[in-house]
């Protein structure tokens, strides 16, 4: 058990979005449904934070901030791309600046269907990232565990 | 009967070991009360607990490694300065303190060559000196009405303070809403949802290091109210029940006045100061030398 | 007594060496007798420091007729610079002093033979090992940084020789100042310091150097004339000239003493500046650094408080003390205030040293036996502490080419070991638990237990804030950690770093050390004065002691953290960086990107500052003024 269950802190980046999904994103941390109880902040800071929500599609400007954002976030961490437009380019698919969906430049973890994806789905897909991010916390945890008996049976 | 020097020192550990506990049970109710009165349901009242266990379980990233430094120091000497509060030391060595551990996050703010960083520390700085009058005039009025700088002389006094310190009190109110980064003094950094500079002062720390910072400040948050609890240190309950009734207030003036920019802080604390705190310790003065002996 | 005659002997004949020799033995001869000097003080405090105050009978004749002769020559030689340079204050100024000095001279004390002419005791070593070990490093220092900067300013004519012959006869004259018991000679060596001074700012002879010279040199002349008003009370009060001796003047009592003792310290309020006569302090930075240091933070200035402190018993608890307590107390504020919206490292250092020597007056005006102790503190804590930091900004210097603090960021990566020890001389000034500190709250608790202490409480405490800022921002600005920069600080001398070392040690070691030095020679020293003594207690000994061992032990915090931190760039905003100096911004370009400090300006700026503080010092010394016209008649 890890406490990165109970207190996943989230950063949310809108790459290129119409800011549909964004609105949708904030408003499932108003009081309707309010998720603050289960000890998610919305930090601005990737340093701080544990899950990288992005709504939009990638383009030739933002795809270093989002590569720069990704690196600047510490392990363990997730990325849930949010909306169709995250996840495949969306209806702007053909256009001339855009790359395509999030995954183009950083590796993505949970896909949110929708446009404008809706607060319960958001809900659904961070829960699950939760899980993911228990599962890559064990695995550092063992990563850690091996480095340090190889250097120990190194001497 | 036990020496002193054991009680202190029995205190002081005590206080090592348990403030932390306290403190972030004090942050916890803190966002339950302002969660409910913002109408929302909140986090669990552990859920300080289970950020800081978090943030030890993330990777080690710095921007720098002095920033270990730094944090470490500011954590040390915060705990120093509360344990030296709750043995009975000097208060005004504790104040002293107190001003090197929070220069040390200052510093580590400084250390990483970032806009927010250094935004954050020079209004950190601005904050420091914004509180700084009132709190040295705090401990000059206990001096003044116990005779003594020393905390266990004040408390075990039996003097009811407060009704000589009016002025002094609620200048040290006003003052605690800058330390305890509350609205509308959060300028430096705050929580959680209260963004402007991205986090200020804490924008580059992560993990392990924002872990510290944070256990830093439920040490903080126990000493400042122990403060409070001088004022009434002649009768415990009354003591308590001002605490609780102060940190409410503190909780309803964050969620309902928005921040200020620095020039009105600065001008605004040492307003404060120099009208209630000097007025009051001059009264004082005035009044022992014709009315007591 | 050897000693002290050595002390005060021996930089003279090493000065008129400089005169003669180049470079190479030059470099050799200022070594070893820099040596000479510090093993010298160390001498004598070893011999004196358990016995109590003593006296030497020195004949008052005829080393009076030669300061004589010496004064009447240096008053002509100012004449004549006065009127080359068209400064005819300066002029009117050094005739009335000239003219007074012989009346008193000549109309008044033509016969008199006092005897008890140099003393030492605690007070004296202190400042003595001050002068002996600062003094001589600073002139070590003066070495390296001498020659780089005239490599730099190949414009400035060298007078490397007259630099050093000042230098040495400048150290001859604090020894004296602080070993003579005799009025007369005290003001002999004085004028010798006012000279010394003004030769020094004026060195690289440009119009700015030359006018600020003669500002300092008008101001302490003004000193002077008090001075030298004093002495002719006291000769028409007693011809007899007993009263010369300082011992015999200070407990002769308040109703003999009071007239010449605020005279005397009006003279030491404008030797250390306090306004309304900062300007001149802030002036004489365009000296060289090395001047600035020993002149201008540690000795010279510490001279005219010297004085002050030890008519302190005198002023002790009456109306003109505590004026010239308040004189101080507000130069304090206000010159800390200054010093948040300068960014000339120099002039912060300046305004810095202003505000201390005001507190050091504050504490001995008010006169208690408690804010003595804190006042001997302060002196000696900020000696060590400036002189470290004056030279380290000088070395700054020397390799930067700029003296701004906003081109200082950086520098731990830059020049690492030159941060440090600027970060620990910073340390010094403000952080606890270094001196300054531990002086602050012994300030703060004699403060008070005196008569109208609130009022020097009220300020201690918004001054003291005050201090916190413009130290802690120009702290960060050095260790923000810029990477990619090269180090630069490779090229200093050896015997630079050798000083550094030294005063860099000395911060910490006399914090360290600071129990024994208050017991065996601050405290006898109060005793004998006052009949009670303090000190800190036990347990803030301690307490004080073990803060220091944290704060040493912490850094070595870094080696266990050197591996296994991954590294990021700083947040900025999610733009990519390069450096951390640019960042890329709109349409494909990389911009710079600069930080800096806050500074205040329309809260804190110089001249509406400086304004209201000279306002109200002139106000302050008005009413002194007044009342002692009503004593005198």
């Amino acid at each position: 058990m890890t406490y990165l269950k109970k207190s996943p802190w989230v950063i949310h980046y809108d790459a290129s979005s119409c800011n549909g999904c964004d609105i949708e994103v904030l408003a499932a941390l108003t009081p309707v449904y309010d998720l603050e109880r289960f000890g998610i902040i919305n930090t601005g800071n990737p340093k701080h934070a544990d899950i990288f929500l992005i709504t939009g599609s990638v383009n030739e400007q933002n795809k270093e901030v989002v590569k720069n954002l990704y690196e600047q976030i510490p392990d363990p961490k997730v990325v849930v791309a949010i909306g169709i437009c995250a996840a495949s380019g969306g209806i702007f698919r053909e256009c001339y600046n855009v790359l395509g969906g999030v995954d183009k430049v950083i590796p993505v973890d949970v896909f949110v269907p929708g446009c404008a994806a809706r607060p319960e789905s958001i809900i659904d897909g961070v829960v699950t990232a939760l899980g993911i991010l228990e599962s890559k916390r064990l695995v550092m945890k063992e990563n850690g565990k091996k480095t340090m008996e190889k250097s120990g049976s190194a001497e | 009967m036990i020496a002193e020097p054991v009680i202190s020192i029995v205190n002081a550990v005590l206080f090592v070991l348990l403030a932390p506990l306290l403190g972030g049970l004090i942050a916890g109710i803190d966002r339950k009360v302002t969660a409910r009165m913002q109408g929302r349901v909140g986090p669990p009242i552990l859920q300080p607990f289970y950020d800081v266990g978090k943030l030890f379980e993330k990777e080690n990233m710095v921007v720098t490694v002095t920033q270990h430094f730094y944090v470490l120091s500011y954590l040390v000497f915060m705990v120093v300065a509360g344990a030296l509060f709750f043995s009975g030391g000097d208060m005004l060595l504790v104040i002293f303190a107190f001003t090197l551990s929070h220069i040390f996050l200052v510093l580590g703010a400084y250390a990483s060559y970032s806009p927010y960083s250094h935004i954050g520390a020079e209004r950190e700085l601005i904050q420091i000196i914004a509180y700084e009058p009132m709190i040295i005039f705090t401990a000059v009025g206990m001096y003044m009405v116990t005779q003594s700088f020393n905390v266990s002389a004040i408390v075990n006094s039996g003097i009811p303070i407060i009704l000589y310190l009016p002025g002094v009190f609620i200048g040290y109110l006003i003052v605690l809403t800058i330390k305890l980064r509350k609205s509308p003094f959060d300028l430096s950094t705050s929580h959680h949802a209260h963004q402007e500079i991205v986090k200020g002062v804490t924008t580059d720390f992560s993990g392990s290091n924002l872990g510290k910072i944070e256990i830093a400040h439920w040490y903080e948050y126990v000493f400042l109210l122990g403060v409070v609890y001088l004022f009434f240190g002649f009768n415990p309950v009354l003591a308590v029940a001002a605490i609780i009734i102060a940190y409410f207030l503190e909780i309803l003036i964050d969620n309902t006045i928005s921040r200020v920019k620095w020039q009105l802080t600065l001008r605004s604390a040492w307003l404060i100061a120099g009208t209630l705190g000097i007025v009051n310790l001059g009264v004082l003065y005035y009044l022992k030398g014709v009315i007591m002996p | 007594m050897n000693d002290l005659l050595f002390l005060i002997g021996f930089p003279v004949i090493i000065a008129l060496l400089m005169l003669l020799v180049k470079d190479k033995i030059r470099n050799y001869i200022v070594i070893i007798s820099a040596l000479a000097l510090g093993i010298a003080s160390l001498y004598l405090l070893i011999t004196y420091f358990n016995k109590n105050t003593v006296f030497f009978d020195i004949p008052f004749e005829p080393a009076s007729k030669i300061m004589v002769v010496i004064e009447v020559l240096l008053a002509v030689y100012i004449l004549y610079l006065g009127i080359k340079y068209k400064k005819y204050f300066t002029v009117a100024l050094i005739l009335l002093q000239a003219g007074l000095l012989l009346f008193l001279e000549i109309g008044l004390i033509s016969d008199i033979n006092p005897v008890k002419n140099l003393f030492i005791d605690q007070f004296s070593i202190i400042m003595a090992l001050i002068i002996g070990i600062i003094g001589s490093l600073i002139c070590v220092y003066a070495l390296g940084y001498m020659e780089t900067y005239h490599n730099r300013h190949s414009d400035i004519k060298d007078r490397r020789k007259l630099f050093f012959f000042i230098f040495f006869v400048f150290l001859s004259a604090m020894f004296g100042i602080v070993f003579s018991n005799n009025l007369m000679w005290v003001l002999f060596f004085w004028e010798i310091t006012t000279i010394c001074s003004f030769v020094l700012i004026g060195y690289s002879k440009t119009p700015e150097a030359t006018n600020n010279a003669f500002l300092a040199l008008s101001m302490n002349l003004l000193g002077g004339v008090a001075f030298i008003a004093a002495l002719i009370y006291i000769a028409i009060l007693d011809p007899s000239g007993k009263l010369f001796g300082l011992d015999a003047l200070i407990s002769s009592g308040y109703a003999i003493a009071i007239v010449p003792a605020v005279l005397i310290c009006f003279a030491g309020i404008t030797k250390a500046a306090l306004m309304p006569f900062s300007s001149w302090l802030v002036g004489a930075m365009v000296a060289p650094t090395p001047v600035s240091a020993l002149l201008h933070s540690s000795t010279m200035v510490k001279a005219g408080v010297y004085i002050i402190v030890r008519f302190a018993p005198v002023l002790a608890l009456t109306t003109e003390g505590f004026i010239i307590a308040m004189v101080g107390a507000i130069t304090f504020l206000l010159a800390s205030g200054i010093a948040i919206s300068q960014s000339n490292a120099k002039k912060v250092l300046a305004y810095s040293t202003i505000a201390n020597l005001g507190l050091i007056v504050a504490c001995a005006g008010v006169g208690t036996y408690n804010l003595m102790w804190v006042a001997i503190l302060l002196i000696i804590f900020h000696a060590i502490a400036k002189s470290l930091l004056f030279l380290c900004v000088g070395t700054v210097e020397n390799r930067t080419g700029s003296k701004n603090i906003e081109d200082m960021g950086g520098l731990i990566v830059r020049m690492p070991k030159i941060a440090m020890m600027m970060f620990i001389g910073m340390a010094g000034m403000f952080l606890a638990p270094f001196g300054m500190v531990i002086s602050k709250w012994a300030a703060i608790e004699a403060f008070i237990t005196a008569p109208y202490g609130l009022i020097f409480i009220a300020i201690l405490a918004f001054g003291g804030s005050f201090t916190v800022f413009y130290w802690s921002k120009w702290m960060g600005k050095i260790i923000s950690v810029m990477r990619h920069q090269e180090v630069i600080e490779d090229t200093v001398k050896k015997e630079k770093w050798a000083v550094l070392y030294i005063l860099t040690a000395l911060v910490v070691g006399v914090c360290l050390a600071f129990p024994l030095i208050s017991t065996y020679l601050i405290e006898p020293f109060i005793l004998n004065i006052y009949g009670v003594t303090t000190g800190l207690s036990q347990a803030n000994f301690a307490i004080m002691i073990m803060m220091i061992c944290l704060l040493l032990i912490m850094p070595l915090s870094m080696l266990f953290y050197r591996t296994g931190s991954k590294h990021v760039s700083p947040y900025m905003g999610g733009r990519t960086t390069e450096g951390e100096m640019k960042f890329s911004g709109t349409f494909g370009t990389m911009r710079e990107l600069s930080l800096s400090n806050y500074y205040m300006e329309k809260y804190f700026g110089e001249d509406k500052v400086f304004y209201i503080g000279t306002l109200l010092c002139w106000g302050l010394l008005l009413i002194a003024g007044i009342l002692l016209a009503g004593v005198i008649l």
